[in-house]
């Protein structure tokens, strides 16, 4: 595939994440509007860090005057999860690929990105298929961001609400339709699923910020499973 | 207060930080079955974690978010593709708000 038609994928599946993100980081615009930074400052949060919960909990330390130290341990312990997302991808690039390209994409490993690169079809991910999902997401998380700050009623909440829901329709449409042909699959879903509600539900470990449960429930579900059914060579081209 | 500018380029840093390394440092394929395994399930895992429960408390009310989990869930294991499966779940959310 040409780099222009990677590119092009990407920017189309990366709608959804443009939409999802343009309401969840409306909602950090307003709360980072509230607590005084301004609208400028907000989005350069956004543009920089392109990440939600570890925004959001950046607010938190900047309105107590913690200090810079505690700043790093937050997003470190907040973050963290995307080390694993980033392991894990950086084995879906071709071994010959430029570093440069490594060091770019490395910028837009959130979530969705990742959950979405590591949907494409082949082993290989393109990094212009990367490019484009980033060229789509990137300018949601700053704008809702701005238009957060700028006016909290300019989007109904009806818009908002609905709009909140994008990204884990998305995340469903990644892990589903493989499940299909992959009974290993499927339970691993399923399991990840429940065992992620048991967490929710359990007195001690719901007080467990959801980033280090994403930790936690990756490194033992997908431990056992690798260890029970190592996967066989031509996994990712079928 | 402490200096913004300072707090901006900590969290910056940091998160670019744990996002960079692991890319930089394992450039070639890993051959070990287990952690070549390992790192194949890990997405399905993350995102399967970070979609439920917390899907639930998404949106203005339960329900809505409920009949979008369903329906999304539905679609998805019909073949709707990406873009159609997260339209498909934030209208469910919308209609079904209109009526509650």
């Amino acid at each position: 595939m040409s780099n222009f038609k990677a590119f092009k994928k990407g920017l189309k599946n990366g709608t959804p994440i443009f939409l999802g993100y343009l309401a969840v980081s409306f909602t950090f615009g307003i709360q980072a509007k509230s607590m005084g930074i301004e609208t400028w400052q907000a989005a350069l949060i956004s543009a920089t860090n392109l990440t939600s919960a570890g925004q959001f909990a950046a607010l938190g330390v900047i309105a107590s005057a913690s200090s810079y130290i505690e700043m790093a341990l937050t997003q470190l312990v907040i973050n963290l999860r995307y080390c694993l997302m980033s392991s894990s991808l950086s084995q879906r690039f071709d071994t010959k690929m430029k570093s440069i390209h490594r060091y770019l994409i490395a910028f837009g490993v959130t979530d969705e990105i990742f959950g979405v690169s590591s949907a494409y079809e082949k082993e290989n991910v393109p990094p212009a298929y990367c490019y484009g999902l980033i060229a789509a997401s990137w300018p949601g998380w700053v704008l809702g961001t701005i238009l957060g700050a700028v006016s909290g009623d300019i989007l109904p909440t009806s818009i908002l609400s609905a709009l909140g829901v994008a990204l884990y329709g998305m995340f469903i449409a990644i892990i589903v339709p493989p499940t299909k042909k992959n009974k290993v699959l499927l339970g691993i879903v399923v399991i990840s699923m429940l065992l992620s509600l048991g967490f929710a539900l359990t007195p001690i470990l719901k007080e467990i910020s959801s980033g280090f449960k994403v930790i936690i429930l990756t490194l033992v579900i997908a431990s056992a499973a690798a260890y029970f059914f190592p996967i066989k060579e031509d996994v990712h081209d079928e | 207060m402490n200096n913004i500018y300072l707090y901006m380029f900590i969290m910056a840093a940091v998160t670019y930080l744990i996002r960079m390394l692991p890319l930089a440092l394992i450039k070639r394929k890993i051959t070990n079955k287990f952690f070549k395994s390992f790192l194949y399930y890990v997405p399905f895992v993350t995102l399967a974690v970070m979609t439920f429960p917390a899907i639930l408390s998404a949106t203005d009310s339960v329900w809505s978010a409920l009949a979008a989990f369903v329906v999304a869930m539905i679609v998805a294991y019909a073949g709707g593709g990406l873009p159609i499966v997260a339209s498909v779940a934030c209208v469910v959310v919308f209609a079904v708000e209109l009526f509650i």
